[in-house]
């Protein structure tokens, strides 16, 4: 049997990667791919669009509730084209700890068998919240977790700056486990100059933009529909795009260690490419 | 009345747990890690976890309990423990020279969510643990589980040794499960009286139950070693004794070195000895040795003698799964009833199984997982029983509601004899048979009437 590969995304917070996430897992389903989506953000919105707006019982509300006999059938939904959708969940804002949350998850999910071979998954893709902040959000790419990360960002220099970030949690992972970057998935702001900065950051960090989302309101339109933007309208140009971003990544070859830039190399590259006009 | 405050009326709770009937993983965990040879138990955390750890150990045990931390600081909760841990390495393999270095988490340093896995490859890949030196780690919460879970994580981690050659050892791996020194001991002779050649582990024999000689070892010679641990993938089977405690460990084994393993109840009592020695015999191809049957002759023996003084009298039971469940199937087999029973460590498979072995008791069974000594003293004092047995906590119910106590278990921090006298086994069984019984009789001395008092019992 094919080994399942384990795929986490990162990027700076509200830069789409709930949104990206799911939209190319659509796109590796209609592959006939079988897919696991965990959400590992408190807020719990991470398969929304999967689930057709449905609330995802968490599996930190479900363990809250029900106690430690938990069923694999309590905290896993399925959603468009038979994606497995769980949401990690966690507390509710200004208390608790979300990170030990995801830890929890993880390992709960482990531990009921989600991720077993009988389950006959091709992916299993975490979505994780904003940066790589502490701990606990570094869970998803401990040793044995997920292998590939792709990091969502834009031509903006906060986002640029929090994919550099990331990459330094994914340096300190990568030297002692199986974790590689995959790449960069440009979710354009229609910056100028967008697609030629951001290739050149992945080429400085020794890695690829795997794929450039243009921006398009029909994704918005999709959302408000609460479906992807492939069950929303598969005729869709950006919906063909969402397909090309998930055969990059079903095809992708090139997991490297990435090569984090210094604040000086980042600030030059936004002066070459930013001002250029 | 130290417990006067303790009302006969039970009321549902949710959230509050009074008078736990379970400590901290981390205890469980450095228990298993001294059963290793010439191992340091580590604690990845701050000072105060280690301190109370050993210390806890050192009670009950009565020996001295050598281990090391990562001395976290404010700094090291915010930043993360992986700095303090690889330093602590170095200085532990420069100033105390263990074969291996057993390392357990803590709540503070799970929480902050630092991953042991990756800090041992970075030591190794840094060259910091020396050639032929070793570390394992067990991811050891407090906040899941019990002390028991602790136990079963560090001797899963143990396992992650083994290093099949692709040649059988002939040998059978046992798993003993949380037992004293002593019961090692006795599983030790059990296995060889039957022939059959074992890797044990964890076994702290001669670590925590060792003489006085004058002469101090951080390392004391007993423990099963680490070239044994790593021939358990090649061995021709494994043994598990207690589901809690030793399962995960066993079938780690089988579905990683495809060692085919066998879970069995702790060997407590007739039964549950019966089919442990069944087990060794079938693996060992013999017939029971007659000096093994002459020592079961003997508790059949003293248990048909003494019938009458423990028939259906009542008892409260309070202790780990395993233990527990062993226990409650002797006093079954003995006519005895055991009313109430609690253990801290959570697992509905527990009740199950409880309610399994007191089916066809004459009375109804109160049991409880993840309970706690104020819901079993609550129930006494709405169905008095003629006997408590449990660890040390138990005086304080025992005192106030004037019931005999039996201290079995973990901790015992008040009385002597559990480090040397094994309750596994035949002679084991009639140990616990013969505590019971001086129990009882010392009650109906105290309490008969002159007209009833007699000389023979």
């Amino acid at each position: 049997m094919k080994k399942m590969r384990k795929v986490a995304i990162y990027g700076k917070g509200g830069i789409g990667k709930s949104t990206t996430t799911q939209n190319t897992v659509a796109g590796l389903a209609e592959m006939g791919k079988k897919i696991m989506v965990v959400g590992c953000d408190p807020k719990a919105d991470s398969t929304r669009l999967l689930l057709g707006g449905l609330a995802q019982k968490s599996v930190l509300d479900t363990l809250r509730e029900e106690g430690e006999d938990v069923e694999l059938e309590n905290i896993r939904k399925k959603g468009y084209a038979n994606v497995w959708c769980v949401e990690s969940g966690g507390p509710e804002p200004g208390v608790g700890c979300a990170g030990r949350g995801i830890i929890t998850s993880i390992n709960m999910l482990e531990s009921l068998g989600a991720y077993e071979e009988s389950e006959g998954l091709d992916y299993a893709f975490y979505d994780v919240l904003g940066d790589v902040v502490c701990g606990g959000f570094a869970m998803p790419i401990r040793d044995g977790k997920a292998e590939e990360i792709y990091i969502v960002c834009s031509g903006e220099m906060m986002a640029m700056y929090a994919a550099n970030n990331i990459c330094k949690g994914i340096m300190k992972f990568a030297q002692s486990g199986a974790v590689r970057l995959g790449g960069l998935i440009c979710n354009s702001r229609a910056v100028d100059n967008e697609k030629e900065m951001i290739q050149e950051m992945a080429k400085i960090m020794g890695t690829q933009m795997i794929y450039f989302v243009p921006r398009d309101n029909d994704v918005q339109r999709a959302e408000i529909n609460r479906k992807t933007v492939i069950e929303w309208n598969p005729q869709a140009p950006q919906a063909d795009h969402y397909r090309g971003l998930a055969k990059a990544i079903d095809e992708n070859q090139m997991f490297v260690i990435p090569k984090p830039m210094e604040m000086d190399t980042l600030e030059g590259l936004l002066m070459e490419y930013g001002l250029l006009n | 009345m130290l417990l006067r405050h303790t009302p006969k009326e039970i009321t549902e709770r949710s959230a509050l747990m009074i008078n736990p009937a379970k400590t901290c993983q981390p205890i469980g965990a450095m228990y298993a890690a001294l059963g290793i040879h010439g191992c340091l138990p580590h604690s990845h955390g701050s000072q105060g976890c280690c301190a109370y750890h050993r210390s806890a150990l050192t009670r009950h045990y009565k020996e001295p309990v050598s281990a090391s931390t990562s001395s976290f600081t404010e700094g090291s909760s915010v930043f993360g423990g992986q700095a303090n841990m690889l330093q602590a390495i170095e200085n532990i393999f420069a100033v105390y020279n263990p074969e291996i270095i057993a390392c357990h988490t803590t709540c503070l340093s799970e929480t902050i969510g630092d991953d042991l896995k990756q800090i041992r490859k970075k030591a190794i890949t840094e060259g910091k643990i020396p050639e032929g030196k070793y570390m394992i780690s067990a991811s050891t919460p407090s906040y899941v589980g019990s002390h028991v879970t602790g136990f079963s994580n560090m001797v899963k981690s143990m396992v992650g040794l083994a290093e099949p050659t692709g040649k059988k050892n002939g040998k059978v791996n046992i798993i003993p499960g949380w037992v004293e020194p002593s019961d090692m001991e006795e599983i030790k002779r059990l296995t060889n009286m039957i022939g059959v050649k074992t890797i044990m582990f964890p076994d702290t024999s001669g670590v925590l139950n060792g003489p006085l000689s004058g002469e101090y070892k951080m390392y004391p010679d007993g423990g099963v070693t680490v070239a044994e641990l790593q021939s358990t993938g090649d061995s021709i089977g494994t043994l598990a004794l207690g589901e809690w405690c030793s399962a995960d460990a066993a079938r780690e084994l089988d579905v990683k070195h495809k060692v085919p393993c066998q879970i069995l109840d702790m060997p407590f009592g007739l039964k549950a000895t019966d089919r442990f020695i069944d087990a060794l015999r079938i693996i060992a191809g013999v017939t029971v040795p007659d000096e093994l049957s002459m020592e079961r002759g003997q508790l059949v023996d003293m248990i048909s003698d003494m019938h009458q003084y423990v028939y259906h009298k009542k008892v409260a039971l309070v202790g780990d799964p395993d233990q527990v469940i062993a226990m409650t199937e002797f006093l079954v087999s003995i006519d005895m009833c055991p009313v109430h029973i609690v253990t801290g460590t959570p697992g509905k498979a527990f009740e199950r199984r409880i309610k399994e072995i007191t089916k066809d008791m004459p009375f109804p069974c109160n049991v409880k997982a993840k309970g706690d000594m104020f819901l079993l003293h609550q129930w006494i004092k709405n169905e008095p029983v003629d006997l408590i047995i449990g660890n040390t906590y138990c005086k304080y119910i025992s005192r106030d509601e004037d019931i005999p106590l039996v201290r079995w278990g973990f901790p015992i921090l008040d009385r002597q004899g559990h480090q040397y006298f094994p309750t596994v086994g035949y002679k084991g069984a009639l140990r616990l048979l013969e505590k019971i019984l001086n129990v009882i009789q010392d009650r109906k001395d105290r309490d008969d009437p002159e007209s009833k008092f007699e000389l023979v019992l």
